[in-house]
């Protein structure tokens, strides 16, 4: 049995004092209780994820204690991929009939910091100054644009085309549009990306209402289909975040490629049929080169598709319409979420001023994080 | 002579006039790993043996750190107000690895993808018992070393 989205919740995304992620997370669950017109008792299953929140099941203390199970879910910034995905595969193994996902997250300013050992990394790596993440966009999109010809112009003109998205939505975080000279006049944090360049850590909720897809008219008028879920990890051979080495010989492709070839299968859908897209844009090399791995365009197309305007709303394809991670930041458990909030909005037509003209039908949400972890889900109408 | 460590033991040889990273290499599946590795990242093996990896390399991509890394887990002796930006890189050593690495050339301007490198070992900062500890490095070879 398909699982389909019968109501979406996002609390905003930004800075909250004095709120916590539980408070938050409490938010996004009523708002999407109430888009699907359920009440907490009719949840029979719970997937939950956070990074800040060690307990984050904990909310069931918050929401009615029924006596559901409530996993707690982690997979870094692909975390959300896999609440989704968990709750998508207990309606289609029968398991339940309605279930929740729920991202959470309150992170402190600044770049994440971490001893290396919480990723399996020695010691020196954090003490030499090796352990950031940030390296690892910097010197896989230098690499990216020597080989494929990609510009500095064209990482700012994806910056500000998402800032200027996020100006539309009133849950994004960095609201402000930007110009791609103002972006290329900002600091450099990692050659080549410079600080309007980045996405950074904050806060912020969201939850997904997810039901066997034969009830989900008697919630909702316009259910939105679960086609595939996919969660992958990297292969031996990849270039990816946190290695101290990585292995030289035949290419191997990103955990990214991997999870869109699968998701696609799944679902019987291609890259042709999309009609939006959520990619990790950590960074805006990140969207350039996540353009390619999942198999929306070929490497080095981006730098035309990008000039011509393809992935700004009411281009052939739209990429992070709400203004995606640079516009929102990374609550890292709640962002991909959030991802699939603004799908069911576009696929409902309820995306206000960011709307995709066209009533679009299938969308797509991919996300990307350490230790090299994919995940991507397709959504249709 | 001040006494001098590496930041971890069995990372490079030390104390060398030619210093070498060391490597593991698995016997069952010939996979080399830096640093070297109890269990195999390609097949989980445990069989395993050192391997010493070339001093020479050519430079496959690299970034700058421009602002001073969060501390913990960083251990710089500098502060933020006299943190100095560095790089870092992806060094390729034959056809067999790339070793993650800081860079002696703070300029991104001075570097390009392609670059010959050499390994060095560098001064990191120091114990309180006035031990010198000292880190691997990649320099990019000067023209004339490159003939």
């Amino acid at each position: 049995m398909e699982a389909a989205i019968i109501g979406v919740g996002l609390h905003p995304f930004g800075r909250f004092p004095g709120k916590s992620a539980m408070d938050m997370g409490v938010d996004a669950v009523r708002l999407a209780l109430a888009d699907a017109g359920l009440t907490w008792a009719q949840i029979q299953a719970g997937f939950i994820g956070s990074l800040e929140v060690a307990n984050p099941d904990a909310i069931v203390g918050r929401l009615g204690l029924t006596g559901i199970p409530v996993y707690g879910v982690f997979n870094g910034c692909a975390t959300a991929g896999t609440a989704i995905g968990a709750a998508a595969r207990a309606i289609e193994t029968g398991e339940h009939d309605i279930v929740i996902a729920i991202g959470m997250d309150k992170h402190p300013r600044g770049a994440f910091a971490a001893d290396p050992s919480v990723a399996g990394l020695p010691s020196w790596y954090g003490e030499t100054g090796l352990f950031l993440t940030t390296h690892f966009f910097g010197m896989k999109i230098n690499r990216y644009m020597h080989d494929h010809g990609i510009s500095h112009r064209t990482l700012a003109e994806v910056a500000a085309k998402n800032f200027g998205n996020a100006s539309q939505n009133d849950k994004a975080w960095r609201r402000t549009p930007l110009s791609v000279e103002e972006i290329l006049a900002s600091p450099v944090l990692n050659y080549p990306l410079r600080q309007y360049m980045y996405c950074g850590p904050d806060e912020g909720a969201a939850a997904v209402v997810l039901c066997r897809s034969d009830w989900a008219r008697r919630f909702n008028a316009a259910p939105v289909r679960v086609r595939a879920s996919v969660l992958r990890s990297r292969r031996f051979g990849a270039f990816e975040v946190q290695q101290p080495s990585i292995p030289v010989g035949e290419h191997v492709e990103s955990p990214t490629v991997d999870a869109a070839r699968a998701a696609c299968e799944l679902a019987g859908i291609g890259p042709e049929d999309i009609d939006v897209a959520q990619l990790q844009d950590t960074d805006a090399g990140s969207e350039i080169i996540h353009m390619a791995e999942n198999g929306l365009c070929k490497d080095g197309e981006q730098e035309r598709l990008i000039a011509e305007g393809a992935t700004r709303i009411g281009g052939r394809l739209p990429v992070n319409t709400d203004g995606g991670l640079l516009g929102n930041g990374e609550p890292i458990g709640a962002s991909g979420l959030r991802q699939i909030h603004e799908l069911v909005l576009q696929l409902r037509d309820q995306a206000g001023a960011r709307q995709v003209p066209g009533a679009p039908k299938v969308g797509y949400a991919h996300l990307y994080g350490a230790p090299g972890v994919s995940a991507v889900t397709i959504l249709s109408t | 002579m001040t006494e001098s460590r590496p930041v971890a033991p069995g990372l490079f040889t030390w104390p060398a006039a030619e210093p070498r990273l060391i490597a593991s290499h698995c016997a069952d599946c010939g996979a080399v790993s830096f640093p070297a590795a109890a269990d195999c990242a390609g097949c989980g093996s445990r069989n395993a043996a050192e391997r010493l990896l070339p001093d020479h390399g050519t430079l496959w991509t690299f970034t700058t750190q421009n602002f001073r890394p969060p501390s913990p887990p960083y251990t710089g002796q500098d502060t933020a107000e006299t943190f100095q930006p560095y790089t870092v890189g992806y060094v390729q050593l034959a056809d067999e690895i790339l070793v993650e690495s800081r860079l002696t050339e703070p300029d991104p301007e001075k570097l390009a993808i392609g670059r010959a490198m050499r390994l060095v070992v560098v001064p990191f900062g120091e114990d309180p018992d006035g031990t010198e500890v000292v880190t691997f490095a990649f320099a990019p070879l000067e023209t004339a070393e490159e003939v």
